[in-house]
C-alpha cells in the first residue's frame, strides 16, 4: 500500500469578490507515493505545487477528493487528530521559517515539547539532531546569526525531531546558492537513505531532481500532467507542458524558436537523435555517424546535451545534415537500434 | 522660587500619585489591551481563529471608543466608573477610566505588532502539530516581543499624558499640581517644576523601554 495516496484531489479557493470565479489551485490530482520514495513535484510557479503538499499535512483542507496518509483518511479529521497526524509529517520551507525569538537549540526542541516529550528526552534528542546536521556548535546561536544553508539545516533538524515518516520540502533549496544547495541536498539524501524518510520535494530546480528524486510528477495549471520514474519523464516527456518544462532544464529536442535560430546559421536538414541508456548500446553513436558518412552525407553537431540522472545517461544530439534528400532519408531509415529520431519541419 | 521650596512636599506627593495612577492604569489597560488586541489579531480573516462576526464587533468597538478625546471620555464614562468602582471622582475613578481608554488604545498597538510576525513561522508551528492556543502563547507573542515592548513604551507615555487631566474629576498627580499651584497662582516656576518632573519620568520610561526592546530584539 502506498504511504501517501491522493485520489481525485481538488482544492479550490473562493473568489474574493462575490460573483467571481473560484480559483482551482489543485485540479483532480491522483498520485501514489510509496514509502522510501523521494518524490519530486515540478512545474512553473503558480502550477499548484505548494498547495498540493499542504493538502498532505492538511495545512489546507481539500475541497473534494481523498487523501490517505499511512492508511488514514486525512480529509475531515478534527483538530486533535490533525495535530497527531502532523507529528508524523515534517516540513521544511523555502524561507526556513525558523523562530527568530528562539535559539537553534530551542527551535529544534519546539516540536518535541509540542509532542509532549520530557525535558531529558528532549535534550538528548536535540543534541542528537544537531550533531546529525553538523550544527552542535551553533546550539546557542539565534537564527539571524546563521547563513542560509545553516538555517535550512536547522529547519531539517526541527522537521525530523519527532521522527516523522514523511518530510515535505517546499522549495527547500530555492533561496540558497548552488554550493549550499548541494550541501542541503546531500543532507536530505542521507535523511532518506539512513532514516528511510519518504520525502516529497517541490522544486523548479533540475539539480534537486537530478541528485535526489526517484520519481517525479509534473504539474501544470493545477493538474498532474505526467508522472513516473525521473529518468523516464526527463528523457522522454510525453505531454506538451512537461516537454516545455523539461526543455528549460535539460537540453533536449530544440524548440521552434531555437530551430529558427539554428536554421539561420546551419544549412541542411535539422535532425535530433535521442539515446537512452538501456535502449541504445554504447556503440550506437559510432554506428550512427559511420552510417551517415557511408551514405556520403555531410553533417555537423549543432545542438544537444548529455544528461545523467542518478547514474543513468540519456542525450539528445541535433545534427544539421546536408546531402541528397533520398540519401538522407535512406540513412535515417537504417539507424542503429534504440536511437530515436525527431526531424524539425523543413521551413 | 521660595514658593517652590515650600511646595516641595506637595510636588513629591503629586509625583507619587502620578506614578500610582499611571502604574495601575498601565497594568489594567495593558492586560485589557493585550486581550482585546489578541482578539483582533486571532479573529481577523485568515488568522488562526478567523471569525468574521467577532472581529467585526471588536473592530467597531475599538474604532468607536479609541478616538474619543480623553477629557471627554472621562466625563462620559463617569457613570460607568461610579457603577464599577463605587465612586465617580478621585484617583480610583481616574484609574478605572484611564485603564478603559488605554485598553482600546493598546489593543491596536498589540494587533499591529502581532501582525509583524511572519505567517510562515506560524505555518511551521502548525505543521508540527502545535495547537492554536500554544501557537499564540508560545510563538506569536515571543516573536513580537521586541516591537510589543516599544509599543507599550509608547502607550505608557501616552498614559502619563492622559493622567494629567485627573484634576478634572478630583484626582491628584502632577497635572493637578501644576494647575493648582502653578497656573492658578501665576507661578511659572512651580508649573515648570512639574514639567521637569514629567520630562524626567518620560525619559526614564523611554530609556527602560528601549533597553528592554533592544534585549528582546538582540540588537
Amino acid at each position: 500500500m502506498p504511504l501517501v495516496s491522493l485520489r481525485e484531489v481538488t482544492k479550490a479557493y473562493p473568489s474574493r469578490s462575490r460573483g467571481g470565479y473560484a480559483v482551482t489551485a489543485v485540479d483532480r490530482v491522483s498520485l501514489d507515493i510509496e514509502a522510501g520514495d523521494v518524490y519530486g513535484i515540478i512545474g512553473y510557479s503558480g502550477a499548484g505545487k505548494s498547495t498540493l503538499v499542504r493538502l498532505v499535512n492538511a495545512l489546507e483542507p481539500v475541497t473534494s477528493g481523498s487523501i490517505l496518509v499511512d492508511g488514514v483518511e486525512v480529509t475531515g479529521l478534527g483538530e486533535r487528530e490533525l495535530r497527531r497526524l502532523r507529528l508524523g509529517i515534517g516540513m521544511i520551507f523555502q524561507q526556513f521559517n525558523l523562530f527568530t525569538s528562539r535559539t537553534v537549540w530551542k527551535n529544534v526542541a519546539y516540536p518535541l515539547r509540542v509532542a509532549g516529550l520530557g525535558r531529558a528526552e528532549t535534550a538528548a534528542r536535540v543534541d542528537e539532531l544537531l550533531a546529525f546536521v553538523g550544527l552542535s556548535d551553533k546550539a546557542q546561536a539565534y537564527p539571524e546569526q546563521l547563513s542560509g544553508g545553516q538555517k535550512q539545516r536547522v529547519g531539517i533538524a526541527r522537521a525530523l525531531a519527532t521522527r516523522p515518516r514523511i518530510l515535505l520540502a517546499d522549495e527547500a533549496t530555492s533561496a540558497l546558492d548552488p554550493e549550499t544547495t548541494h550541501e542541503v541536498l546531500a543532507l536530505l539524501k542521507r535523511v532518506n537513505e539512513e532514516f528511510g524518510v519518504t520525502i516529497i520535494v517541490i522544486t523548479h530546480e533540475m539539480d534537486v531532481i537530478q541528485t535526489l528524486a526517484t520519481k517525479v510528477a509534473v504539474m501544470d495549471a493545477g493538474r498532474v500532467v505526467e508522472h513516473g520514474e525521473v529518468f523516464e519523464v526527463f528523457s522522454r516527456p510525453r505531454q506538451a507542458s512537461s516537454q516545455r518544462f523539461v526543455s528549460t532544464v535539460v537540453r533536449g529536442v530544440p524548440s521552434a524558436a531555437e530551430i529558427a535560430v539554428l536554421r539561420e546559421r546551419h544549412p541542411g536538414r535539422l535532425v535530433t537523435f535521442s539515446f537512452r541508456e538501456g535502449e541504445a548500446d554504447a556503440g550506437a553513436q559510432g554506428r550512427l555517424f559511420a552510417g551517415l558518412s557511408a551514405a556520403g552525407l555531410e553533417f555537423e553537431l549543432v545542438y544537444g546535451g548529455i544528461n545523467d540522472i542518478r547514474g543513468r545517461v540519456f542525450g539528445h544530439l541535433t545534427l544539421a545534415v546536408r546531402g541528397a534528400d533520398a540519401a538522407i532519408d535512406g540513412a535515417l531509415g537504417a539507424l542503429p537500434a534504440g536511437v530515436e529520431v525527431t526531424e524539425a519541419h523543413r521551413g | 522660587m521660595d514658593d517652590l521650596i515650600r511646595l516641595l512636599p506637595q510636588l513629591g506627593q503629586a509625583t507619587v500619585e502620578t506614578l500610582y495612577i499611571v502604574g495601575l492604569s498601565l497594568l489594567f489597560g495593558g492586560i485589557g489591551g493585550l486581550l482585546v488586541g489578541l482578539g483582533l489579531y486571532t479573529t481577523r480573516p485568515g488568522s488562526i481563529y478567523s471569525n468574521r462576526p467577532v472581529f467585526a464587533v471588536l473592530n467597531v468597538v475599538v474604532n468607536v471608543f479609541r478616538p474619543i478625546p480623553f477629557i471627554i471620555f472621562l466625563a462620559a464614562a463617569q457613570p460607568l466608573a461610579r457603577a464599577v468602582t463605587g465612586t465617580g471622582i478621585g484617583n480610583t475613578a481616574i484609574i478605572f477610566t484611564l485603564s478603559l481608554a488605554a485598553t482600546f488604545g493598546i489593543s491596536r498597538v498589540v494587533e499591529q505588532n502581532l501582525l509583524t510576525v511572519q505567517p510562515g513561522v506560524i505555518e511551521a508551528a502548525r505543521s508540527m502539530g502545535a495547537s492554536r492556543l500554544r501557537i499564540v502563547l508560545t510563538l506569536v507573542i515571543p516573536e513580537a516581543l521586541g516591537p510589543l515592548t516599544l509599543g507599550y513604551t509608547f502607550v505608557l507615555i501616552a498614559i502619563v499624558d492622559m493622567s494629567a487631566v485627573a484634576g478634572y474629576v478630583g484626582g491628584g498627580g502632577l497635572g493637578t499640581f501644576a494647575i493648582q499651584f502653578g497656573y492658578r497662582q501665576f507661578n511659572p516656576v512651580v508649573t515648570w517644576a512639574a514639567v521637569i518632573v514629567i520630562v524626567v519620568i518620560v525619559q526614564a520610561v523611554q530609556f527602560i523601554g528601549n533597553g528592554l526592546a533592544r534585549k528582546a530584539l538582540r540588537r
